[in-house]
């Protein structure tokens, strides 16, 4: 069994801080004693790139969590997550808020955007697993529109037709020369995930793709 | 840019998100420490470079992040199969003559 | 004058817009549709270019890609000047300008022309033999001598302010060739559904359909039914035509490179348009569909002006309605040219006669020929013509000799020697083509990938034979790929025409024994002499040839030259044409731009450059940067007039004195899960774990197997089954790929689980006396006394209201924390920190400062004072091994002889004798300065600093038995003196580490 850290000091207020967006938002829970005195500055704030045919937006933030897993642990795993891991390579699923992506064998990245904690969800699980949170390591990008396939095709060498790359499909592969996660949120809309200092390169080559999409 | 076939995402994927890794069926020795200076060179030294059929190591790297082995020609390049880390070595080579 | 050579009534474009341009200054218009060649063949011009090496006024040869001659350059603005365009490609825009190239002072008057007198000297293998010796001269004078003489074309010396796409496209069916059986094939393949990409080099589909005016298709016009076809196909949702694109690689698995040209044809380029994109095509099934291209006879001075192909000199009248010439003949040996004498001669032209190397052509265009009433001159030869600057005249005889000439006066000649497939492709796809004997030709042959050829490039004649071919090829292509059965029916073609077979290498009057030019390859001025002086000098494979004359090596490619080099060589050797060989053919097809290529991947998507969380704030607070691999990192804060050094020297003493604030953020961090974490990381590690109880760190060294130091990082452990690892900032990737590598194949029994956290947090480095007073009013939830977190502790709690890992550690030998906080925290934290740190006159120090207070301590940095032929030994850390262990990654490899024999190079520290000398980092160490060069050198300086904080210079060292040499004198030589150093410890600040709790 992986507990948290229980060895060291609880991150218990974790899930608290992290719902917390803006300073706006801390002064409110000020009163309640559990202060968040610093505002949260996003790596792609205020920037969005509209072309013909496709649109370049920052997701807001997300709480997401690494869960890496063998087969016997993933029914328990699913049940407190709320949403059945998927077992087939380049699938999602999605409920309530709530993604889980197949990133390999034994990986899964669960994403929430309802403002949950899915890292506490899963330190409830007794059964063998490793979450770790992830939230600010990733930025998410949504390309939206109907040339949002030419926009992802000028630097991911994937198929992404919807025949091959259907909705809900989800892999982990390369955009020019950085690595991201695709995932086909809806046939003209992806959702991309890199890594933090990854976010301008890859927001600044899919606008660059982006003003090429139409053709 | 060669289209190769993950065992774990079953699936041909581009090149790009692949790395290669070196010979496979290389094992490290359980008791390396005890190794005499010859098994130490057979083992981490020695490898086999040979014209035809290869086994190699590959790493989905940009994709499933999982080590797997292929079995490759190195004249023509081609990928004649792959499998699972820790799968033994097939016995028949599909298309490829004794 | 101008347009004087446009025919009325002819060509597709007799309604299109004027288009001014220029050439070599003088004022010309076309029309739009032209290409540059059309246009400058209307206004009468032909000589356009001089060659490659014996400078040769050179003119129009053909009517399309293959073109060897006229290269010109064309110039939009100062920064887009394109060499070496093929005038017979660009397609006309108003205002364009065009230059020639490789002439001075002018066009008709060149200088570089003497080499054309001086050519018995410019023979084949020229500058291999003449420039051998002295070995000496070749860098220093030759080779700048002749690569200022050659080379076609001047390179822009501007950035290029154009830009460039890129698209990967996936495909079932990939047809490349746009002609008639390419249109065909597509047509085919795309009703059965699947997805079709149809390429085409040329503005419009429809190949030689532009030429073939006999041709007539589906009740049409051969160009008419092309162009229904390809709006049929342009209209359909599963199916891509790319025109002005051209397929320049063939690569493994139906790989296809395209490059598409955007705008090069455009008057007024829009700011969004990329000039050229670049299509990376995965195909299932390729057709081949790319035609054959016509060659030119080889005899005497058959480069004059006004000597083309006949096929060019048809499109030229069909395509764009121009003449090129009033009074033309034509030297064939081939059905085909008749063909281009009976359009022109219809459209007005005088055709002179038309001289056949063949005794008795016959069949019903012989017979349309004469009895239109054009002289047919059966069995005989050109064997010189007149003019320089253009043709005035051609001289004929009997192809057997004889003294029977007779000369008649041409403006132009219209030449066939027959028609070679273009295999290019098929070749680069490794498909062994086969020679025909008896259509002497070489064919595709064994196929190496899933692709078809059909049509012209499979050696196909007839149209309607082609027709055929084709669309069953496109529709067995669908179908293997997985479309269903198509409905439509093939396209029924009602006259053909027909290509012959004609003839290869040197016509009469060239043959063995002349001493005519008669070029075989026009664009690297090779002659038929030429190649058979290769075979005389012993060159036996074509191979040899090709590189000895450098036949077929210029940017054509050898498209017109290749299989008349290959004749000439055989005959020559007296064997089969097959026995010699066919060249190998490489991408790209044709010249591609270093732009396509490089796509969008320019200035700032060059390379991902990464920056911190905290990286706003650094540079708000004028700090300059470093580059350290794709991370931009804070190198130092200079304050108002200070320069670098005192910049550093104020936040190295700062740190000491009260603290500083370092943005630690690019370290990479790994974070270690499962039951089995200790016993993985005690694997990886050449340190014990299993006791390292939860809420304390430790140093950890990493080993390759070969037994050299990796990596290094402090190491937390949160709790039983947690550790938090850090590694190198260049280490962070492959220090993951190396653990996984051994978690997934050796050790895959271990219960863990990596993750990399390198992202997650941001860190902040807060060092100094004044350390624990800077974050102790923010931090919540930790008790932070010496008592209770100790030096080399880690917590979980909270600062500013903020989840943190909080590690109490040091590299600068002070005391000291690292702030771990979620990394869009990390700047505002940053900030919070900043504010507290200003109450205790703390600085913010950047990384030539974290280098320096660190070597005062003598902690090593793995790349720098390490460079992965450095064992732990060697390095002076023995004590991070644990000697109890029994495996570890290296454990047997350090053990290796050579890495524990003695003599090795050890870190030691060195003191410059004159305290005020800083060595150079990398500069070599000498034990005698008095031997003789070369001097024996037994080390290196790998760290070197002004200490201000020591008041003098120190430096790291790798010395050959270091330690033993304890205040021995040693030198390291300079180009300007020799510096005296004493070898010493490498700790040279508080040996006794009493700032870690100061
Ligand atoms: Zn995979």
């Amino acid at each position: 069994m992986v507990k948290g850290s229980q060895g060291v000091k609880s991150v218990q207020g974790a899930k608290n801080v992290q719902r917390t967006k803006r300073v706006q938002a801390a002064k409110k829970e000020a009163q309640t004693g559990d202060a968040v005195t610093v505002e949260r500055r996003e790596a792609l704030a205020g920037r969005v790139f509209s072309a013909a045919g496709v649109t370049v937006t920052p997701l807001p933030p997300a709480e997401r969590v690494s869960l890496r897993a063998p087969e016997d642990s993933v029914a328990a795993l699913s049940r407190a997550l709320g949403v059945t891991l998927p077992a087939k390579p380049k699938t999602s699923a999605a409920k309530a808020g709530r993604l889980a992506f197949w990133l390999g064998p034994d990986e899964w990245m669960v994403i929430d955007e309802g403002g949950k904690d899915p890292l506490a969800d899963c330190a409830r699980v007794k059964a063998l697993h490793s979450a770790v949170g992830i939230s600010h390591r990733n930025v998410a990008i949504a390309v939206t529109g109907p040339a949002c396939e030419a926009t992802v095709s000028a630097g991911c060498p994937q198929d992404l037709s919807l025949a091959v790359f259907p909705v809900g499909a989800v892999s982990r592969t390369v955009l020019g020369k950085a690595e991201i996660v695709l995932y086909r949120a809806a046939e003209d809309s992806f959702r991309i995930e890199c890594w933090r200092s990854f976010s301008d390169y890859v927001f600044t080559f899919l606008s660059e793709a982006a003003r090429d999409a139409a053709a | 840019m060669l289209l190769i076939r993950c065992p774990y995402c079953e699936e041909e994927r581009p090149e790009l998100e692949f790395r290669n890794a070196g010979e496979a069926h290389v094992a490290r020795p359980a008791d390396i420490a005890a190794i005499s200076d010859e098994d130490f060179e057979a083992f981490f030294f020695i490898r086999s470079n040979p014209k035809g059929i290869i086994y190699e190591r590959w790493r989905h790297i940009h994709g499933c992040a999982r080590f797997f082995n292929a079995v490759r020609d190195t004249v023509s390049d081609k990928f004649v199969m792959t499998y699972k880390a820790g799968e033994p070595k097939p016995k028949k080579l599909p298309g490829v003559a004794k | 004058m101008a347009d004087s050579f446009r025919i009325s009534g002819a060509g597709r474009f007799s309604h299109a817009k004027t288009a001014r341009f220029t050439f070599d200054d003088k004022p010309y218009s076309g029309i739009e549709g032209d290409t540059l060649a059309s246009a400058l063949l209307a206004n009468g011009v032909h000589l356009v270019g001089r060659s490659f090496k014996y400078h040769r006024p050179r003119g129009i040869l053909s009517a399309g890609a293959e073109e060897p001659n006229a290269l010109v350059g064309i110039h939009r603005d100062a920064a887009r000047k394109t060499p070496n365009v093929r005038a017979t490609v660009q397609e006309l825009y108003d205002g364009l300008t065009a230059v020639s190239q490789n002439r001075w002072p002018s066009l008709s008057f060149d200088v570089g022309a003497v080499n054309d007198v001086a050519s018995p000297f410019f023979s084949a293998g020229f500058y291999y033999k003449t420039f051998m010796w002295p070995k000496a001269a070749w860098k220093s004078l030759y080779e700048p001598k002749i690569r200022e003489a050659a080379g076609l074309g001047v390179s822009p010396d501007q950035p290029d302010p154009d830009h460039y796409s890129a698209r990967f496209a996936h495909c079932e069916v990939l047809v490349l060739g746009g002609g008639a059986a390419g249109l065909a094939a597509a047509l085919a393949a795309a009703e059965s559904g699947v997805r079709v990409i149809l390429v085409d080099e040329q503005a419009e589909l429809g190949g030689a359909l532009r030429f073939e005016s006999a041709a007539r298709i589906e009740g049409q016009d051969g160009w008419t039914w092309a162009q229904g076809i390809a709006a049929r196909l342009k209209a359909m949702p599963n199916v891509r035509v790319l025109t002005r694109t051209t397929a320049f690689g063939y690569y493994a698995q139906n790989f296809v490179g395209l490059t598409e040209r955007v705008t090069d044809h455009l008057s007024s380029p829009g700011m969004d348009q990329p000039r050229e994109r670049l299509w990376q095509v995965r195909a299932r099934r390729v057709v081949l569909a790319t035609g054959a291209i016509e060659r030119h006879m080889v005899f005497a001075d058959n480069d004059r002006p006004g000597i083309m192909l006949a096929s060019a000199a048809r499109t030229y009248l069909n395509h764009y309605g121009v003449a090129v010439g009033r009074n033309v003949g034509v030297y064939t040996a081939n059905d085909s040219a008749y063909a281009a004498a009976l359009d022109l001669k219809k459209a007005g032209v005088n055709v002179a006669a038309i001289v056949d190397l063949r005794d008795n052509p016959s069949g019903d265009l012989i017979d349309q020929t004469r009895a239109a009433g054009i002289e047919i001159h059966g069995g005989r030869a050109v064997v010189s013509v007149g003019g320089k600057l253009r043709i005035s005249s051609m001289t004929v005889q009997p192809r057997t000799g004889g003294k029977n000439q007779r000369t008649i006066p041409v403006d132009a000649l219209l030449m066939s020697a027959g028609w070679t497939p273009s295999v290019h492709l098929f070749s680069q796809s490794r498909g062994k083509v086969a020679f025909n004997e008896q259509v002497k030709r070489f064919l595709p042959g064994t196929y190496a990938q899933d692709c078809i050829s059909i049509g012209g490039c499979n050696g196909t004649d007839e149209l309607s034979t082609c027709m055929d071919e084709a669309y069953a090829a496109g529709l067995k292509a669908a179908k293997d790929a997985g479309g269903k059965t198509a409905k439509a029916a093939k396209p029924k073609v009602e006259a053909d025409e027909v290509w012959s077979r004609g003839m290869l290498g040197a016509a009469p009057g060239a043959e063995a024994g002349t001493t005519v030019k008669a070029f075989v390859d026009f664009q690297n001025d090779v002659t038929a002499k030429d190649i058979r002086q290769a075979v005389h000098e012993g060159m036996r494979s074509i191979e040899h040839v090709k590189r000895f004359t450098t036949n077929g090596m210029a940017t054509d490619q050898g498209k017109t030259s290749n299989m008349h080099g290959l004749a000439i060589a055989a005959d020559e050797l007296s064997r089969a044409i097959p026995e010699v060989g066919l060249t190998t053919f490489r991408a790209p097809y044709t010249p591609v731009t270093f732009g396509s290529i490089v796509g969008h991947a320019r200035g700032s998507l060059f390379d991902p450059t990464r920056r911190t969380a905290m990286h706003d704030w650094a540079e708000r607070n004028g700090a300059a940067f470093e580059d350290v691999g794709q991370w931009k990192r804070a190198w130092y804060f200079p304050r108002a007039g200070e320069d670098m050094h005192a910049a550093v020297n104020r936040e190295c003493v700062t740190v000491r004195k009260t603290a500083g604030l370092f943005d630690a953020s690019t370290l990479g961090k790994i974070e270690v899960v499962g039951p089995d974490a200790a016993a993985f990381m005690e694997l990886l590690y050449t340190n014990p774990w299993q006791k390292l109880d939860p809420g304390r760190c430790r140093y950890g060294l990493m080993l390759r197997e070969d037994g050299f130091i990796y990596d290094d990082g402090v190491v937390g452990r949160l709790a039983a089954d947690r550790f938090h690892v850090t590694t190198t900032t260049g280490g962070a990737a492959r220090v993951m790929n190396h653990m996984e590598d051994y978690l997934q194949t050796e050790f895959p029994h271990l219960k863990v689980w990596l993750t990399s956290t390198s992202e997650q947090w941001a860190v902040i480095a807060v060092q100094g006396p004044k350390s624990r007073d800077i974050i102790a009013p923010l931090v919540e939830g930790i008790d932070i006394s010496d008592a209770a977190m100790p030096h080399m502790s880690v917590r979980e709690g909270k600062i500013c209201g903020v989840p943190t890992r909080l590690f109490r550690m040091s590299f600068s030998g002070e005391r000291g924390f690292e702030v771990n906080v979620p990394a869009d925290y990390g700047e505002t934290v940053w900030e919070a920190l900043w504010a507290e740190g200003q109450k205790h006159g703390a600085c913010a120090y950047g990384t030539e400062a974290m280098h320096i207070l660190r070597a005062e301590k003598g902690y090593i940095i793995v790349g720098q004072d390490t460079d992965g032929t450095v064992t732990v030994n060697d390095a002076g850390i023995d004590w991070a091994i644990g000697r109890k262990k029994t495996d570890f990654v290296g454990i047997r490899g350090m053990k290796r002889p050579d890495l524990v024999a003695p003599g090795r190079k050890q870190l030691v520290g060195l003191k410059t004798k004159d305290p005020k000398v800083v060595l150079e980092e990398g500069a070599q160490i000498v034990a005698d300065p008095n031997q003789p060069v070369p001097m024996t050198m037994i080390g290196h300086v790998t760290s070197s600093y002004w200490s201000e904080n020591c008041g003098r210079s120190i430096a790291l060292a790798l010395v050959a038995g270091g330690r033993d040499r304890m205040g021995e004198t040693l030198h390291v030589p300079m180009p300007d003196r020799t510096i005296e150093v004493e070898v010493t410890g490498t700790v040279f600040f508080d040996e006794k580490g009493e700032h870690l709790n100061g």
